[in-house]
């Protein structure tokens, strides 16, 4: 992925009229700050149902050959979405939402 | 269709690093209608709104497949034209290649401002597929009142005060409206419902004509709730029957979901804050009001599933 860079703001007049964007750039831009509270997972109550992965809208939870491995917290907002749906094992959540240390 | 092993191993076409807001609903939607979409080359249109404003802000983009963008009111009339050009490549033989045509559209650019567009691609029988990602107000500009915003809802210019109770008109049912086109296939979902939306989108694909789905989307801001509800939210509305899950196939009504037992509206109302002043004792003949809609509209969704599948019909 090139290294693009947020360049200086530009005037309207310096905008381009159309453009095109590299595809998937955003993975450039970290969003990972934005969280107060961070998902942990718990890989002993996971069952690998995948759906922390199905309801992420920030691509954040990486699958690698079918099964949940963990976090992507570059890009990770922190909503909790993940550790609501998560289902764990006999009633204990796989994943649990942590205070952010600042 | 596809389980989530399978989904999982395709192609991720939206990139983390996006700005919607934690836990936006739209951004789940997008994602789980392109993983439903990715074994297949597949070019996507998108209408002025949060997803399109907060996935492609200059100089970036989250999308890994061809994304076009032009303006609000126009995005089923551009994907239709990227269609037609497709169709005259693959006669002259210059393309070869089985791609897909999705466009995606908020509720404003959807109901209201790109409606003609939509009305005219759906009745040209373009091959596409038309996803509407619906979170009932234009919240991209800050959360105006749109022809989707229920009714009694809190929206900028559908005020809360002395004299306004939000907003005073009911909302349109565009899901219906599309099933007046005749098209081969139109469906209603929520989030919370990965796998009835991913089965409609893959339904959907497959269809050789236009096709329209509706997706009722939690928005944490507009809505007013803790983000990491937004499927609890989603789901809420499917269990009151505020929003059915349904599909209208070759003119043939399908409740694909049917709540064990229908919530009181209320259950849905009390977690949002665009609702909160129903529930004083004041205002409780609007969500009398409410819930007699809802009963009415379940009651008539039941009667068109059972007539629409007699046989002869
Ligand atoms: C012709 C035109 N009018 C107004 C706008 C300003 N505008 C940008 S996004 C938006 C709201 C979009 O609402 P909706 O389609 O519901 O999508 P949402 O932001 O809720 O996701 C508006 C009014 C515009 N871009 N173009
Ligand atoms: S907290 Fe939200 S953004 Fe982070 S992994 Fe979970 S669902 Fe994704
Ligand atoms: S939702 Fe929970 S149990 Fe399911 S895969 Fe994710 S972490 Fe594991
Ligand atoms: S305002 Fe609503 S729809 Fe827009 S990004 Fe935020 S949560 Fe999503
Ligand atoms: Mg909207």
């Amino acid at each position: 992925m090139a290294d693009i860079k947020v360049e200086k703001k530009k005037g309207w007049k310096d905008l381009p009229a159309c453009d095109y964007l590299e595809a998937g750039s955003a993975a450039a831009f970290e969003t990972g700050d934005w969280r107060s509270e961070k998902p942990v997972w718990i890989p002993e109550n996971c069952i690998q149902c995948l759906f922390c992965w199905v309801y992420c809208p920030d691509s954040s939870v990486i699958v690698k050959d079918g099964q949940m491995t963990g976090f992507d917290y570059k890009h990770c907002k922190g909503c909790g979405i993940c550790a609501t749906e998560c289902p764990g094992k006999k009633g204990n959540k796989a994943i649990k939402m942590e205070a952010e240390k600042k | 269709m596809a389980n989530l092993k399978e989904l999982s191993k395709r192609p991720e076409l939206l990139s983390g690093g996006h700005r919607l807001c934690a836990g936006c609903g739209a951004g789940i939607i997008a994602r789980q209608v392109m993983m439903a979409a990715a074994d297949k080359p597949v070019v996507v249109a998108n209408a002025t709104g949060c997803l399109e404003v907060s996935t492609t802000i200059y100089p970036f983009s989250a999308w890994k497949t061809s994304w076009f963008h032009s303006a609000f009111e126009n995005a089923a009339a551009s994907c239709s034209g990227m269609e037609a050009a497709y169709k005259a490549l693959k006669r002259t033989g210059k393309v070869d290649k089985d791609i897909r045509f999705i466009t995606f559209g908020g509720d404003g650019g959807t109901y209201d401002i790109g409606f003609q567009s939509l009305s005219g691609a759906m009745e040209r029988r373009h091959r596409m597929l038309y996803v509407c990602y619906n979170n009932e107000a234009y919240m991209n500009t800050g959360i105006q009142r749109s022809s989707a915003t229920p009714l009694g809802a809190y929206a900028s210019t559908s005020p809360v005060g002395k004299v306004k109770k939000g907003k005073e008109q009911i909302k349109k049912d565009l899901t219906k409206v599309m099933v007046a086109h005749n098209i081969p296939y139109v469906g209603q979902t929520a989030v919370g419902y990965w796998n009835d939306l991913t089965t409609k989108v893959q339904k959907a694909l497959e269809t050789d004509g236009p096709t329209f789905i509706n997706v009722l989307q939690p928005c944490r801001l507009g809505w007013g709730y803790n983000p990491a509800d937004t499927a609890v939210l989603g789901r809420l509305a499917v269990e009151t029957c505020f929003w059915p899950i349904y599909e209208v196939v070759d003119g043939k009504y399908k409740i694909n979901v049917k709540p064990k037992e229908k919530k009181p509206i209320t259950e849905y109302l009390k977690l949002q804050t665009r609702f909160k002043h129903l529930l004083r004792p004041e205002n409780a003949g609007i969500v009398a009001e409410i819930q007699k809609n809802i009963d009415e509209n379940w009651a008539w969704l039941q009667m068109m599933e059972e007539c629409s599948n007699k046989a002869g019909v």
